[in-house]
């Protein structure tokens, strides 16, 4: 018992040698997505604790990402062949979050350094892989940057500058809006602290995003019952088909 | 009312896809199309996934039709033999159709394939049709009678005739199960009941009454969709069964209003519009193959469409 709390005390070392952390708290750490889902909004909020006094220098900025499930993404750009516009070139974008938002206390190029943000992922640009892109397509780059554009335009992409509050350098919080177009899986809410754009803490937690009740039972009988599910289907179309033609025959009876 | 769409994964307006549904059933009711040739575009237009799109119109029209063919079984206006006959020929084709996406898929353009169908086939017809029934509409004006069809041509000739008395018809089964078996093959491969291509061949290559072919139509296009439901459902899981309760409550409906108000019409009006609506959808796709899209790039799921 004593050795397990020495060996618990070895282990919190590390963490307590890092000047300033984050203790975090999320308005909810699950979204159900019910039949009448209209998107759902995250309040993020947190404190930094320290056991020094707050360091001198540069203030501290809060920078806090939310990211969906990752997903390799064809992308095919049209081009005009004898007269008509057709896909002709396309990439494969390794892996792109179906959500991504970022929040900052200042502006993004104020709170964190290029070097820090290729090292931790953390702008839109940097959250897309795209390793295999394909060299011998003209502007491969013009593809990951058509991703992170569709994307923003359909709300799921954003770059959230100067949202996030901080108090006293201290208490911090924002708010991060999820769309209604959202997608199951586990998304991972990460919080950078950071001063003079170096990052000095992380913390990372995940919100749970699932398909509730109807939803759910639907979206599992049609991948583990696809038969049922169809015919199911098929029985409905029908009993509403000869349904309306019945009340219609009534109605013109009477 | 936004409803979130368990396999579409999208939040959609519940009384937009009610009204979407209503107005493609009048028309469905009215000329005895399916009327998956103007949905499936709607629902791309307002962000369904199209596999989604595709398969759950497949489920819609089985509804509408269903609901359609029942008011034209009490008027007497089905030919169960002929159904029957184009039916075999049908399924045929929606196997053969599957077979030949898949290759098309295998090639990539799959797309550029379907849209340039569409626009070939809903052209050719349209025009058809609008010059066959406007040159119809002008001789009844003129007070002579419109002149029959009977084509005595090498279509009469071939050998297996069948009587098919609700049509009025002698003729071989040959015909009707090859028109079957190419709707079936472009039904599957457009992702439609193929009732624009289906009521044309009907009236010009069989000769059959335009009362008759609205319900006969609609009866073999129940059996092919059904069977094109199932396919999509135990293949790809692309039918979206909520998506398709609020198409078909709105689609049932307005097919039982296309039917009283097709029947009040004259055929020959009736078809005006129909080759109109045809050529309208084929300009609309013609277009946005002519036209330089705003956005040039467009994503998909890998391995996907």
């Amino acid at each position: 018992m004593y050795r397990l709390i020495a060996a618990l005390c070895l282990f919190c070392l590390p963490a307590a040698a890092a000047q300033e952390e984050v203790v975090l708290g999320l308005s909810q750490d699950r979204v159900s997505i019910t039949a009448d889902f209209d998107g759902s909004e995250i309040l993020i909020f947190g404190a930094v604790k320290r056991e020094a006094p707050i360091p001198e220098g540069p203030p501290l900025e809060v920078v806090v990402t939310v990211a969906g499930p990752s997903e390799p993404v064809i992308v095919r750009r049209k081009e005009r062949k004898f007269g008509i516009w057709v896909n002709a070139d396309s990439i494969e974008v390794d892996s792109a979050p179906s959500f991504y938002a970022v929040a900052t206390s200042a502006p993004f190029h104020d709170s964190l350094t290029n070097t820090e943000d290729l090292r931790y992922k953390i702008s839109v640009e940097r959250a897309i892989r795209s390793v295999g892109a394909d060299m011998n397509v003209e502007g491969a780059q013009d593809f990951a940057a058509a991703v992170i554009r569709i994307r923003e335009n359909e709300g799921l992409y954003s770059i959230l500058e100067d949202t996030v509050a901080v108090d006293e350098q201290t208490l911090f919080r924002t708010s991060i809006q999820m769309p209604a177009d959202l997608t199951e899986g586990d998304y991972a809410a990460r919080i950078f602290l950071t001063r003079g754009g170096k990052v000095v803490s992380t913390f990372e937690t995940s919100i749970d995003v699932r398909k509730v009740g109807l939803e759910r039972f639907l979206y599992n009988m049609s991948r583990q019952q696809p038969i049922w599910y169809g015919l199911m289907s098929l029985v409905i179309a029908i009993a509403a088909g000869w349904g309306a033609s019945t009340v219609f025959r009534l109605l013109r009876e009477n | 009312m936004q409803i979130y769409l368990p396999i579409a994964e999208v939040s959609v307006n519940a009384f937009l896809l009610l009204g979407l549904g209503g107005m493609v059933g009048i028309l469905s009711g009215m000329f005895g199309v399916g009327g998956g040739f103007l949905m499936t575009p709607l629902l791309f237009f307002i962000g369904i996934p199209p596999a989604v799109a595709v398969a759950t119109e497949a489920n819609q029209i089985v509804a509408s039709s269903f609901s359609g063919v029942l008011a034209h079984f009490r008027r007497r206006t089905v030919d169960l033999k002929m159904g029957t006959v184009l039916l075999l020929g049908g399924l045929t084709g929606a196997a053969l159709g599957v077979v030949v996406f898949n290759y098309l898929k295998s090639l990539g353009q799959v797309d550029l394939l379907v849209r340039l169908c569409y626009v070939v086939f809903l052209g050719v017809i349209g025009s058809l049709m609008f010059v066959e029934s406007l040159n119809a509409i002008r001789k009844t004006r003129k007070g002579a009678t419109p002149a029959k069809r009977r084509q005595r041509g090498w279509i009469h000739a071939l050998p297996f005739k069948m009587r098919f008395r609700t049509s009025g018809l002698y003729i071989s089964v040959i015909p009707p199960l090859v028109v079957g078996l190419l709707v079936g093959v472009l039904s599957a491969i457009m992702g439609v009941g193929g009732g624009f291509i289906m009521v044309p061949a009907m009236i010009y290559l069989l000769g059959m009454p335009t009362k008759v072919v609205v319900g006969t139509s609609l009866f073999q296009i129940i059996f092919v969709t059904a069977f094109t439901t199932m396919l999509h459902a135990t293949t790809n899981f692309t039918v979206d069964v909520v998506l398709a309760v609020l198409l078909l409550v709105g689609g049932v409906i307005g097919a039982q209003i296309g039917t009283v108000i097709g029947a009040k019409l004259p055929a020959e009006q009736l078809r005006v519009m129909l080759a109109a609506l045809v050529l309208a959808v084929c300009i609309k796709l013609g277009l946005d193959l002519l036209l330089q899209p705003t956005e040039l790039y467009s994503l998909g799921t890998a391995g996907g469409h």
